[in-house]
């Protein structure tokens, strides 16, 4: 079992269980961080040509579909199916991907009517209960990852591999596009986010859109603190069925 | 194969892992929530009646299966096709009651379960009742469907 660095206390964690361990006892760590309040979209911190060199924001990776044409990807041709070999032993049951979307929309709906509370404070805490389950899959989701996918040079490394095989595995498909301002932040965009594809598209559900994406945020949370890095995970919808996962490097 | 405006004929496989690490989150989250494990249970069993009533139009779209004549017939779908097509397993259908209107699915190797272990203190707790909501859901739509269909 490899030995992972945590980058900011040089502390080295346990790679972790081989498996899961124990799915229904899974009490992992931390509250989960704030999120933005429901339909808000913060200044966006991608606009392109702006004046400081603080403000430059390099697209680092255009998803491409089966590697044909554009943007640098530099792994090779990528699986955009199944995602066998990032959870994959050989003879891995595979189960239906409309599933895991019924069950994710269930989920929403019920933790979001157990709320007493129908105010904003109400809704912050639904948003934080989902968010916290999605770090906790996340984490064991790092936890399963074969050992040769975590020898990772830099951070970014690790980014294009959530853009490109966690996502796959997950979503059967790739992240569209991954930027980042080289300091920490990274935006990673979907076109067509499989959880919101089943609402309207446009911007009649809008305000729905956070609670469809609060466990996926802490999906990508978890995953990256199995891999050794702490960040806080937001997301914004503009007009369904797209959306941006920002990810902030969080640096002691 | 003809293109659909949704899905259609299109199925997107994923390693069940990830589905069995959702539930596994939902139902912690449930214990969590909920006081005691009975609560539980039927939190699972209505998200899974939830789950069902559009489960079915889904499996319908997507199967070719015609109409079941009997319940033997249903019970057969059920078990070979779709457990087959959603969780990627084949449960054994046995138990059948002697009026032919009860019967047991048994899981060999419930997905569900996959690495889970319960703790003594909630031995009343029906892990996978999800499954029955889900079965009873779906079920239940058929046969409205059958009963508009006669009117």
């Amino acid at each position: 079992m490899e030995m992972l660095e945590d980058p900011e206390t040089g502390k080295k964690q346990r790679k972790g269980r081989r498996c899961l361990s124990r799915a229904a006892n899974i009490d992992k760590a931390g509250p989960p961080p704030s999120l933005p309040s429901s339909g808000a979209h913060h200044k966006s911190p991608e606009k392109e040509g702006g004046a400081s060199p603080k403000h430059q924001w390099k697209r680092e990776w255009a998803g491409s579909r089966l590697g044909a044409g554009g943007g640098a990807c530099p792994a090779g041709p990528m699986r955009t199916r199944g995602g066998g070999r990032l959870l994959g032993r050989e003879g891995r049951r595979m189960a239906d991907a409309a599933l895991f979307e019924f069950l994710h929309t269930e989920m929403v709906a019920e933790l979001w009517a157990q709320d007493p509370d129908p105010g904003p404070g109400g809704q912050k805490m639904s948003l934080s209960v989902l968010e916290g389950m999605g770090f906790r899959v996340g984490q064991a989701l790092g936890e399963r990852l074969p050992r040769e996918t975590l020898a990772f040079r830099e951070e970014l490394d690790v980014l294009k591999f959530l853009c490109k095989d966690v996502w796959a595995a997950v979503f059967q498909k790739q992240m569209d596009s991954l930027r980042t301002n080289h300091q920490g932040t990274y935006v990673l965009q979907d076109h067509s986010f499989p959880l919101l594809i089943r609402m309207a598209s446009g911007l009649q559900y809008l305000e729905e859109a956070p609670k469809f994406l609060a466990f996926t945020c802490g999906l990508l949370r978890g995953t990256l603190s199995t891999l050794g890095i702490k960040s806080l995970v937001t997301a914004s919808v503009a007009a369904l069925p797209a959306c941006k996962f920002q990810v902030v490097i969080q640096r002691s | 194969m003809s293109r659909q405006a949704n899905r259609g004929t299109e199925s997107k496989k994923m390693s069940s892992e990830l589905f069995t690490l959702t539930y596994g989150a939902l139902v912690t989250q449930l214990c969590k929530d909920y006081e005691n494990d009975e609560d539980v249970n039927k939190q699972l069993d209505k998200m899974g009646y939830n789950i069902g009533v559009r489960l079915i139009e889904d499996f319908l779209a997507r199967s070719n299966v015609g109409r079941c004549h009997d319940f033997r017939e249903t019970a057969d779908v059920i078990a070979k096709v779709a457990f087959k097509m959603y969780l990627g397993i084949t449960p054994s259908i046995t138990n059948w009651s002697p009026a032919g209107d009860e019967f047991s699915l048994i899981l060999e190797n419930n997905p569900l379960v996959d690495f889970v272990e319960l703790p003594d203190n909630h031995s009343s707790l029906i892990y996978s009742n999800l499954l029955c909501g889900v079965l009873r859901g779906a079920l239940e739509m058929i046969r409205k469907l059958r009963y508009a269909a006669n009117a």
